[in-house]
């Protein structure tokens, strides 16, 4: 039996919550505002509790199997995270209190901005950004800042790989810059040649995502920088793909000028779903005045019986700020929580253990699965999806087939540039064991794109629900449901 | 496959039908194929203006992908097919007819000339599939 819409349960007056009668008059709102078609749902407490329950077992999460989606990092998010980001000291902390009744609390942002900074190679850094796309913006906006800052405003184009994320030409057109494509070469590199070629005083950035959405270190960051840096451009790094570098090299000494952290990826807070994203932006010497604010800063060294005074700091020729408050401050506290129970041997080790992997994935499946660009990669690995021999077989096909393995299905069709792609992102937190099964699942379904085409066209088999009609939704979008209850205002 | 031998074909996989001083342009079916199911269309051009080669005049989506549609060669909008956005699937069944997406008027024939026939539109295809 499918689950109802929540609107389908319950009934008219049943409420959760049983409110004390008034003790106080009761204010008569105005006529012309109140609605008497609401139709909420009407739900007992352990109704709404069955509903959802339900509901969060027809998910796939990282706890309850693997979860390679390239290029979103779904690694496990240690458990300790959570409990540290419920200490007291946090949760009942109010964002309007003076800096001086929550310095606990600007201690962790201060630390995690200075940790951060080291991490990446960076002058300066923000929690402010809500998520990555808006650590994306908030860098953009203060590449435009420093340009006009500098009487450079002719400077209105961008441009960005043609492996890039979606999200890079998006915050570009946003943020009022042209968007010139750069083409990549047969080995997954950009071609510095197209780059060069665009290259010249109307240059406002390059956006680089490094390494790039194929798995693989881009082999001529340094020259693209350098030419870049030449025309009087500066460099935006999409730190989407953090996970394979931490520890090792840093995109502040490869002379990115600034670049966003996707919290949820590199730094375990929870991601799709499981909570807000955090996408602090680092930057370089020159652009440090830029940076959204407030951030934290110390106002009085610390001796040695007291620490430091903290305060908020807003950099002199600041964007702005992007969110209210302060950020999404509960990832900071758990980010925090992560780079300290790691250390810096244990976060370089995060980064050899996730290219390990995606590497010993890479090497299991080539030759039952072609490999587009054929050297070692760095955190993922990108496959197609395709045989000339199986022409009914397409990446959808194997995505949906895996889930009847109990895993969740790569990130396919992307990057654009590779036919039929399956993006595999295993991440440094799992085992051999896993990593075996998966292999041992691809290579099954492998033969049986050949054997038997059928039971991949059919996929998923084994889930409450099976192939969902995408074709469907997507051309006869429904965006809610019609509620033909009458509710009365009167209860 | 389907590649009629009275079009002209880019490397973006668009076609053109010249007649006289003006063409029809549209996307081949092997881009449909690529595409898959396409669900969504729409113009970001409109009669009258004057869109240069290589351009973007257009835009579709399909389940996969987005994809942006480039004008093959200089010309004026005369008209742009705007039926289409109430059935996007017509690119996937009549490519080369129905959903034809913009008709103008040539202002550099020349250009023309540079492009591929049926044959090597073919030959370019299928080195892609392979």
């Amino acid at each position: 039996m499918p689950e109802p819409l929540i609107y389908d349960l319950g009934a008219p007056g049943r409420t959760g919550v049983q409110m004390p009668a008034p003790d106080v008059p009761l204010a008569d709102l105005p006529t012309g505002l109140v609605r008497d078609n609401l139709p909420l749902p009407e739900l007992s407490e352990l109704e709404a509790l069955r509903h959802l329950t339900r509901l969060s077992q027809l998910n796939h999460s990282i706890l309850t199997g693997f979860y390679p989606l390239g290029s979103c990092t779904m690694k496990y998010n240690p458990i300790i995270n959570e409990e540290t980001a419920r200490l007291g000291g946090f949760i009942h902390a109010h964002p309007l209190q003076p800096a001086e009744m929550m310095q606990g609390s600007l201690a962790i942002m201060y630390h995690l901005q200075e940790w951060l900074k080291e991490i990446g190679g960076f002058a300066a850094v923000s929690l402010q950004p809500a998520a990555g796309a808006q650590g994306e913006l908030a860098g953009v906006l203060m590449i435009k800042a420093y340009h006009a800052s500098r009487g450079q405003s002719q400077r209105n184009k961008v441009l960005i790989p043609d492996s890039a994320h979606g999200t890079n030409p998006a915050t570009s057109a946003m943020s009022g810059y042209r968007v010139v494509e750069i083409p990549s070469d047969a080995r997954g590199n950009l071609d510095l040649e197209a780059l060069k070629a665009e290259c010249d005083d109307t240059l406002a950035a390059f956006m680089l995502t490094n390494p790039n959405t194929l798995g693989l270190f881009e082999e001529g960051v340094q020259e693209a920088i350098e030419a870049v840096h030449a025309a009087g451009g500066l460099v935006y790094g999409d730190g989407a793909n953090m996970n394979a570098l931490l520890g090792i090299a840093r995109p502040g000494d490869l002379g990115i000028d600034v670049l966003h952290y996707n919290l949820h990826k590199t730094f375990t807070t929870p991601h799709g779903g499981g909570g807000p994203g955090s996408g602090p932006v680092g930057v370089a010497a020159h652009l440090a005045d830029f940076l959204p604010g407030p951030i934290v800063g110390i106002e009085e060294e610390g001796s040695e019986e007291m620490g430091p005074v903290y305060g908020w700091h807003q950099p002199p020729k600041s964007i702005g700020r992007l969110k209210g408050f302060h950020g999404q401050f509960g990832m900071h506290v758990r980010a925090f929580t992560y780079i300290l129970m790691q250390g810096a041997e244990g976060l370089r080790s995060v980064a050899e253990h996730a290219v390990l992997n995606a590497n010993y994935l890479r090497v299991k499946l080539q030759g039952a699965y072609k490999v587009p660009y054929d050297r070692v990669c760095m955190h993922e690995v990108v496959l197609e999806g395709r045989w000339a021999d199986a022409p009914d077989i397409h990446a959808l096909d194997i995505a949906k087939r895996l889930m009847d393995f109990g895993f969740h299905p790569p990130t396919n069709y992307f990057p654009l540039i590779v036919r039929e792609a399956l993006m595999i992102e295993p991440t440094e937190t799992e085992s051999k064991e896993v990593l075996d099964a998966f292999i041992e699942a691809m290579l099954t379904i492998a033969e049986e794109a050949h054997s038997t085409p059928e039971v991949l066209q059919q996929a998923p088999h084994t889930t409450k629900y099976g192939r969902m009609d995408e074709v469907k939704a997507a051309r006869q979008l429904v965006l809610c449901c019609e509620i033909p209850r009458e509710v009365s205002s009167e209860q | 496959m389907n590649y009629p031998a009275d079009l002209k074909y880019t490397k973006n996989d668009e076609w053109v039908r010249v007649d006289g001083d003006t063409a029809i342009v549209g996307v081949s079916d092997y881009a449909q194929d690529q595409l898959s199911d396409i669900v969504y269309v729409d113009f970001s051009a409109a009669a009258g203006a004057q869109v240069a080669q290589g351009a973007t005049f257009a835009g579709v989506e399909s389940v996969k992908a987005a994809a942006d549609i480039y004008m093959p060669v200089d010309g004026e909008v005369i008209e742009v097919n705007g039926a289409l956005a109430q059935t996007p699937e017509a690119i996937n069944s009549d490519p080369y007819g129905a959903a034809w997406l913009a008709k103008i008027k040539l202002t550099n024939p020349a250009q023309l000339d540079a492009l591929m026939d049926a044959a090597a539109y073919e030959a370019y295809c299928k080195e892609r599939s392979a």
